[in-house]
């Protein structure tokens, strides 16, 4: 597991406000968590979610990324009604389940379904940092695991987007196991000839690491994404010393050998695009 | 103190059998295969040929080690990357010559370091993860003492999994577990009764298939059981064509966490 502070929420909440007017143009505003800028949310989104200055990347919900990366009106959603269980009957588990869901609005932190990009069909996942921190959970694997299968049915490719602290340990072996369903399903779609695409960002770590985010068969990564199987605090103490700078960020696993290509944000829908076209199979004809 | 601490501790014991005193035991010619044919030999996994009763069978240990020179050349069974792809060497191997695959699970988990980290731990336990999924022979795994998250997993994904009646299996260490939900590794114990990771909970969820009496500690015993168990139950699972045997072992993991929604 890794540290809580990666997953930091953005500063969109507006409480007691009591001037409408303030409270739209505090709404509209926005600063840079890096560079300090101050912009309107409109110009950082339109800027594909960095900031218009500096370029540092803005979190983003499951829900802004579909809306973001998709064609318009192309996302029909899957599985929607899978509610989490606590199986476990894990101490203060319910409770931050309700937090969690209250705070995002979603039931659970994957949104999975079908949709277009650019012009192009293929099954969708996307994973939710702000969602207990983008654990996996056993619907978060169930959803996974029925979009590959539903995938393989209908022979679509799929296109994943992850973003995780690793399996949740408040659903303990129920969370661990669904490392090696989402495994099957992922092989069972690769046996039919079909394409997995994912994209890793910040931070991708522990078991969607050992799991699904590794499995694609184009792996591609946001700039300056940490992914790791063990989170370098965990590393820290184990080695008793300092990581070097760039440890476990995207470029470092690039030059290591274990992602295809970085992709900035703003190219990722073409490339994208590109891929499922080129992956089409009349193309292979 | 809670009972699944005193099985977490159990499974920790000092001098309690590790993964070659089963393997001894459980078959003869073994002859052991070193080797990843990537980077290195990792001592920590355990592996060759050798046979159950007349069958010959591959068989993969995490192997934790006895005296402490051979804990500190395991890595206290602690598997590196090498060490995941040495098995999946030995499952394509096993699978090419048509043998059953026998694994004895003993481990904190996969190795969290750097050189871990540069060759891809995250990956070399996901293409285990996957290729066992689809390998064609059978694949029995045993959890022996600890069974730790996903460098457990990593060699657990079987037709059949058992479990010694003291192993333990979990997402998450208990310490680790206590230290990220309640900021304090001290209440380990209490973790590890939320964490419901005893073999009788594991049975209870079906994610394990038998669970194995240590015989008041008889480890002698124990394994005189197990080697009649492995024989009878290797003798059904070779019944089985592969597609069948596949599926089958993709519908019992498949239905985990997937109904009662």
């Amino acid at each position: 597991m890794i540290s809580k502070d990666l997953f930091k929420k953005p500063n969109n909440r507006l409480e007691g406000e009591q001037d409408a007017a303030k409270a739209a143009r505090q709404a509209a505003a926005w600063q840079c968590a890096e560079c300090k800028a101050n912009a309107t949310r409109d110009a950082m989104t339109a800027n594909d979610y960095a900031c218009p200055r500096c370029g540092a990347y803005v979190s983003m919900t499951a829900r802004q990324r579909v809306q973001w990366l998709t064609d318009e009106g192309s996302f029909r959603e899957m599985d929607a009604e899978l509610l989490p269980v606590d199986r476990l009957r894990f101490p203060e588990y319910a409770a931050k389940l309700e937090k969690a869901q209250k705070e995002t609005g979603e039931p659970e932190g994957v949104l999975t379904g079908t949709a277009a990009i650019g012009g192009e069909p293929c099954a969708l996942f996307v994973m939710n940092p702000m969602f207990i921190m983008g654990s996996m959970g056993a619907v978060v694997g169930e959803k996974i695991t029925r979009l590959f299968e539903c995938a393989t049915k209908r022979r679509l490719p799929v296109v994943g987007y992850t973003v995780s602290g690793g399996a949740r340990i408040q659903e303990g072996m129920f969370s661990l196991m669904q490392m090696a369903k989402t495994s099957g399903a992922v092989l069972r779609h690769g046996e039919a000839g079909l394409l997995y695409v994912v994209v890793l960002t910040h931070p991708t770590t522990g078991g969607v690491v050992a799991s699904f985010a590794m499995e694609g068969d184009v792996i591609l990564a946001e700039p300056k994404a940490l992914i790791g199987f063990a989170g370098p605090r965990v590393i820290e103490q184990t080695m008793r010393q300092k990581l070097p700078a760039g440890f476990q960020r995207a470029e470092f696993l690039l030059d290591k050998g274990f992602v295809d290509r970085i992709v900035p944000r703003k190219d990722q829908k073409q490339e994208l695009r590109l891929l499922l076209t080129m992956h089409r199979r009349e193309a292979n004809r | 103190m809670t009972k699944a601490y005193e099985r977490v501790l159990a499974a920790r014991q000092k001098g309690r059998p590790t993964a070659m005193f089963f393997m001894e035991r459980l078959f003869t010619d073994f002859l052991e295969m070193h080797g990843d044919r990537r980077f290195a030999d990792d001592r920590a996994i355990v592996g060759g040929v050798a046979r159950l009763g007349g069958l010959p069978v591959t068989v993969i240990g995490i192997e934790k080690g006895v005296a402490t020179e051979e804990k500190i050349r395991r890595n206290f069974g602690s598997a590196h990357p090498e060490g995941y792809r040495k098995a999946l060497r030995l499952m394509k191997q096993a699978e090419k010559f048509g043998r059953p695959v026998l694994c004895l699970i003993d481990t904190s988990g996969a190795f969290c370091g750097v050189g871990a980290e540069e060759r891809g731990q995250g990956l070399a336990i996901a293409e285990n993860l996957m290729a066992m999924m689809g390998l064609r022979v059978p694949i029995l795994s045993l959890l022996i003492g600890e069974g730790g998250s996903g460098g457990a997993l990593a060699l657990g994904v079987a037709d059949r999994v058992w479990m010694l009646e003291n192993a333990v299996y979990s997402v998450i260490s208990p310490e680790g577990a206590a230290s990220i939900v309640w900021k304090d590794a001290g209440k380990a114990a209490e973790a590890s009764e939320a964490l419901r990771m005893t073999a009788e909970d594991l049975l209870g969820f079906g994610m394990v298939e038998r669970v194995f009496s240590e015989e008041g500690g008889d480890f002698e015993q124990v394994c005189a059981a197990l080697r009649e168990a492995l024989a009878a139950e290797l003798d059904t699972l070779l019944r089985l064509e592969p597609g069948e045997l596949t599926r089958r072992r993709y519908e019992k993991f498949r239905r985990i966490g997937g109904d009662g929604q």
